[in-house]
């Protein structure tokens, strides 16, 4: 069978009651305040099966910021790789804990709620959080993968530690992958708004309203007042040291090298930080900054079952919820971190592969791991890196 | 694809680098289809830029057809350019209008 059939062909995958799709079936360990993670994480280590969901927010927050968490929390939970959720609480933290559960529940998932407070410490809630996630671990471990169509996929798509290889070569290939993800009926999210800067005007002329085409606009004026309000030429936090080092300049070098990963489909619409996708099809932007816990947490909040990271540097690590695949350009790299490579794409420089022939290279692994092969940050265990994004003051 | 450096656009008015480069060297590079050759007056890493034709200051650095900055002095052909020579324009906390 060709290459396009195989993708075409679809892949295996939990199907939910809702409907939607997951790549990997986990019970999320999720902590509902930063007081709760390490309670969440000695659960976890008890168990096989858990997905670890920490964060640093919940308290001492502005009401729009626990806001923001609440519902980036509730969403998290909505992910199709979730089957199951064991929530741990505090007890006094600012998140809506009722809502998270309520709206968890209706959304058809099993939830439990452990409370340190309520049962005596951090010990006894490790005691009794891990009774009930083994229970709900084997509720949910009969869940078998069945082939479903391409179109089921929601892929999320990011570029960390990039070098100039990341705009020649990684993100185009990228680029070739996601085009044939939408058209085949997918649903792909990109964002790190930060990273349009200067490249906006390409990205609002392929916006498929004027309200999206402003929506895009509105995010990016947003985060660039946030970074001027610090009295500061922006770089060295972005681009990043190691980012100039590799020879990118200038932030709108930076960016224009980024958004080629978006490929070249019309975009459908801008998504809140924490907001669903649910079971909308097309390509979206979500409004994250470029920092990789919080912009890989966006998409997985977005619903992103599997995502692809670019990267000219190299950096190791995965997500809890969703496969991180690795995509690197740079032979240099490719030859030192090789082991948290998962595509090595080193022979574009070399001239022996194209941009096209690397986007169907990325599409090929995209379906086997979405199928259950397991990433190198999976293989590696290195699978805790996450965060929830707010905006306003910690007080 | 060139074996020393890519030009990313036609627009362009820089070259990347995908080898380490030695000043005084002589590199050959498509753009649009045609070769043109650069005689190189820095050293240019793997992955940086160098000046295809004069920038004057105060120009703009173009690379995938866009402006990515502007020249803070001017930058002759077959010069490196990065940061020592080359400004965002963009996300500037520190000057007025930034």
């Amino acid at each position: 069978m060709s290459k396009v059939g195989r993708i075409v062909d679809g892949f295996f995958g939990y199907v939910r009651n809702n409907g939607l799709v997951g790549t990997r079936n986990y019970l999320g360990i999720l902590s509902t305040v930063g007081c709760a993670n390490e309670v969440a994480r000695a659960i976890r280590n008890n168990l096989d099966g858990a997905a670890l969901i920490t964060h640093h927010q919940g308290c001492c927050q502005t009401p729009p910021d626990l806001e923001i968490v609440t519902d980036s929390l509730i969403s998290l939970a909505k992910n199709p790789n979730i089957g199951a959720v064991l929530l741990v609480s505090l007890g006094c933290e600012g998140t809506n804990v009722d809502k998270i559960e309520e709206e968890i529940a209706r959304f058809g998932k099993p939830v439990e709620r452990v409370v340190i407070q309520k049962v005596g410490g951090s010990i006894n809630a490790v005691d009794v959080g891990s009774r009930m996630a083994a229970l709900l671990l084997s509720k949910i471990s009969p869940c078998r993968r069945e082939k479903v169509d391409i179109s089921q996929l929601v892929v999320g798509v990011k570029c960390g530690a990039s070098d100039a290889t990341s705009g020649l070569v990684s993100n185009p290939s990228v680029g070739v992958a996601v085009d044939i993800l939408v058209k085949a009926g997918g649903s792909v999210i990109f964002g790190e708004t930060t990273e349009f800067i200067g490249a906006e005007h390409i990205l609002a002329s392929r916006a498929s309203s004027e309200d999206v085409s402003r929506e895009i606009y509105r995010i990016v004026v947003e985060m660039e007042k946030r970074a001027r309000s610090m009295g500061a030429d922006m770089r060295r936090g972005q681009p990043t040291p190691g980012n100039m080092e590799g020879g990118i300049s200038t932030i709108e070098e930076k960016s224009l090298g980024a958004i080629v990963k978006s490929g070249s489909c019309k975009i459908d619409g801008v998504l809140g930080y924490s907001e669903f996708l649910g079971s909308r099809k097309g390509l979206y932007v979500k409004d994250t900054p470029g920092r990789e816990p919080e912009a890989l947490t966006g998409f997985v909040i977005g619903g992103a079952t599997l995502l692809l990271f670019t990267t000219g540097r190299g950096a190791p690590q995965g997500h809890p919820v969703s496969p991180v695949i690795k995509i690197c350009g740079n032979p240099e790299t490719v030859g030192a971190l090789g082991v948290h490579i998962d595509v090595d794409l080193s022979s574009v420089l070399a001239g022996t592969l194209s941009i096209e022939e690397s986007g169907m290279k990325i599409l090929e692994e995209v379906i086997e791991v979405a199928s259950g092969k397991k990433v190198r940050a999976e293989v590696c265990n290195y699978n805790e890196t996450m965060d929830i994004w707010t905006v306003g003051p910690v007080i | 694809m060139s074996k020393e450096a890519i030009v990313c656009n036609v627009k362009d008015n820089v070259a990347t680098a995908i080898r380490d480069l030695q000043e005084g060297s002589i590199v050959e590079i498509v753009v649009g289809g045609r070769a043109i050759t650069v005689k190189l007056r820095d050293n240019i890493s793997f992955g940086h830029k160098f000046a295809l034709e004069d920038i004057p200051k105060g120009y703009s650095v173009i690379k995938y057809g866009e402006p990515i900055g502007t020249a803070t002095s001017e930058i002759r052909r077959g010069e490196w350019v990065h940061v020592h020579n080359l400004v965002s324009n963009r996300g500037r906390g520190d000057v007025e209008g930034g």
